[in-house]
């Protein structure tokens, strides 16, 4: 069944959130700089064409799973930026009350699962969220997104199995970013194309250029409705490159300048979507400046919430361990 | 009052709470077939069809998928066949279980239970003989649940499957067949509530799961001796009822804390220095612990019979402390 191409307002809508991917991205890279935002920060840029164009066949009542590198999937998803900024602030008013931090960002409210410190760790979840969904005959689909590290480890195995067997409406989405942390994918898988273990499941298995938005957003779709359908698991493997580090600081001796810049400069699925709305007559010049304007400014506004909030008290560190009271 | 097994307590606690809440969902390996190896689960699959589901053997995919599940509206309740094998599943207990509800600031009820068939019996061996509560205690977001009865098994699994967090509930392998009265009506046994099962003056037993029994029957031994044995039976370890132990400690004055689990790191070390903290005044003497070998679970029953703590184990403990 083919998908039907995105609306001009989708694609305009596509196109606003991979732009505050990007700018989120970068005012997070900069805020941890100064020191304002702490801990770990593992950043999305380059992959924006993955996750936006496969949630944009969700709904808030569907679900998805992600990563340690989690903040595309929530902007794609839904989530309100001033409240993952203020998460990354370590602030009380962030998504987790400053108890989660960039890998645990999560919003149960748009059906975002969390975003997951365990490479690996939101299989089982997004799985289950099927099995809930299988249940309910409610129709609602669950997107699991990993790396491709995390196809070498157990939990992708066992639950692509169990989702497979039992016809669950879950879509694995493998973000091959070509890196496990700091590993080049091709020294420790000798599989490197993860698609083609699909039919060990007895699934589909796709592959698609995860730099083109439009490529994902029609094979994204496929497997979304073939879900609702209720004919079971797709394995979609989505080739693509971050643009930054594993993490912000990360010296990248594992890879040249002349790489990162061969895909930054020429296959940057942001520029790849903006040429096709400009083909399309969709995205005026004067537009492309307005719809980045506006997503600075919502940037500018969440590092202000961010900056003012408080942090969390310290009443709040005993809560939240149980459903009930251990202070 | 009928009289029931702990097995049979805990097939009517599932089906009594499967009649009312239709979230409720099981998972696990040969739960269909058998009944899972202890036949706990058998009669599910005729009575709620579609509502109990036979996985491959993937323990972090049955963690995983029930999480995933409670996460969206469900109860699952999960056997994992021998808590041996919820090692196989340790990241999903830890990591994602236990840890989802803080660290997504309590955006969400974590409502799943695992079944855990644990301890010695029937001459299994290393893998499949262990008493893992420890581990699990070590996490908070955990709770941790040990009934040393039918009636206790039943009330607490209730509980379990009413509430809104993780809980991890220990099913001993040789207390299936031990009966008591269980009545047909509905109760429930709130977490966090030991259970004083004899009175005495002279000297408490901490007791868990299957040394409950045990200490009973040493308290028998020894009362024509004229010593007296208290015996608190923990029921829930995560959450714990301290003033319970404590109160019965400040009576008695001595304490002998016994689980089945390996002595060093156990729970019984947990215990005891609770009350050495908190009770070191009440104390005539040092508390003492009554735990299993620091070996692993050896086959031969010669061997065997070495390891799990028994019964003059504790009533060796009680005249030591006593006289």
């Amino acid at each position: 069944m083919p998908v039907e191409a995105p609306s001009a307002e989708k694609l305009l809508d596509m196109y606003a959130r991979m732009w505050r991917i990007r700018l989120f991205e970068e005012q997070a890279e900069y805020q941890s700089s100064q020191g304002k935002v702490m801990g770990a920060l593992h950043t999305y840029i380059g992959e924006e064409g993955v996750a936006v164009p496969a949630c944009a066949h969700l709904q808030d009542t569907d679900y998805i799973t992600s990563t340690h590198r989690g903040h595309g999937h929530c902007i794609a998803k839904g989530a309100d930026i001033s409240r993952m900024m203020a998460e990354l602030f370590g602030r009380s008013t962030g998504y987790c009350k400053g108890k989660g931090g960039s890998m645990h960002i999560a919003d149960f409210q748009v059906g975002m699962l969390g975003a997951n410190g365990i490479v690996a760790g939101g299989f089982g979840i997004a799985t289950g969220a099927g099995l809930a969904a299988q249940l309910r005959g409610s129709g609602q689909v669950a997107v699991c997104f990993f790396g491709d590290g995390a196809a070498n480890r157990g939990p992708f195995h066992e639950n692509i199995n169990i989702g497979a067997v039992w016809k669950l409406p879950v879509v694995y989405v493998c973000e091959n970013n070509q890196f496990a942390q700091w590993t080049p994918q091709k020294d420790v898988t000798l599989v490197t194309d993860i698609a083609n273990m699909s039919p060990a499941y007895g699934i589909p298995g796709v592959q698609v250029d995860g730099m083109d938005p439009l490529a994902v957003y029609e094979a994204a779709g496929e497997a979304i409705a073939r879900a609702r359908r209720g004919e079971g698991p797709t394995l979609l493997e989505c080739k693509t490159y971050r643009f930054h580090g594993h993490n912000f600081g990360d010296p990248q001796q594992y890879r040249t300048r002349e790489e990162i810049a061969e895909w930054s400069d020429n296959r940057d699925p942001i520029k790849q979507l903006a040429a096709h709305m400009r083909d399309a007559g969709i995205l005026s010049d004067e537009q492309d400046a307005d719809i980045q304007n506006t997503v600075q400014e919502e940037i500018t506004a969440a590092v202000r919430f961010a900056e003012s909030s408080p942090y969390p008290t310290p009443d709040e560190l005993y809560k939240d361990v149980y459903s009930y009271d251990i202070g | 009052m009928p009289k029931k097994s702990m097995r049979d307590a805990l097939r009517e606690a599932l089906h009594e709470e499967m009649e009312r809440d239709d979230s409720i969902i099981v998972l696990g390996e040969d739960v269909i077939t058998h009944g899972g190896p202890y036949a706990v689960t058998r009669g599910i699959d005729e009575k709620f069809p579609g509502r109990i589901r036979q996985t491959p053997i993937s323990e972090a995919g049955i963690v995983g998928t029930a999480l995933g599940a409670a996460l969206c509206g469900m109860r699952p309740v999960a056997e994992v066949m021998y808590v041996d094998f919820a090692t196989c599943a340790m990241d999903e207990v830890v990591n994602q279980m236990a840890k989802v509800r803080y660290m997504f600031g309590g955006q969400t009820d974590v409502p799943v239970v695992l079944r855990l068939p644990s301890g010695s019996a029937r001459l299994l061996a290393a893998q499949h003989s262990q008493c893992l509560e420890a581990w699990f205690l070590h996490v908070p977001g955990l709770q941790v649940v040990v009934p040393s009865t039918a009636y206790d098994a039943k009330g607490l699994l209730k509980t379990a499957l009413r509430g809104k967090d993780p809980v991890l509930f220990m099913e001993y392998k040789r207390l299936y067949t031990n009966e008591c009265e269980v009545p047909d009506e509905d109760y429930a046994i709130p977490f966090g509530q030991a259970d004083v099962k004899r009175e005495g003056r002279d000297v408490t037993i901490v007791a868990t799961g299957p040394m409950v029994p045990k200490a009973l029957e040493a308290a028998d031994l020894l009362s024509p001796e004229g010593i007296e044995v208290e015996v608190v039976d923990t029921r829930t370890l995560v959450p714990f009822d301290k003033a319970t132990v404590f109160a019965s400690v400040g009576k008695t004055n001595r304490a002998i804390v016994t689980d089945e689990e390996v002595k060093r790191g156990g729970t019984s070390a947990e215990i005891a220095s609770l009350i050495a903290e908190e009770c070191f005044d009440a104390l005539d003497a040092p508390v003492k612990r009554v735990a299993a070998a620091e070996v692993p679970m050896p086959f031969s029953p010669e061997l065997e019979k070495l390891v799990v703590p028994k019964t003059e184990h504790l009533v060796a403990a009680a005249r030591e402390l006593v006289g």
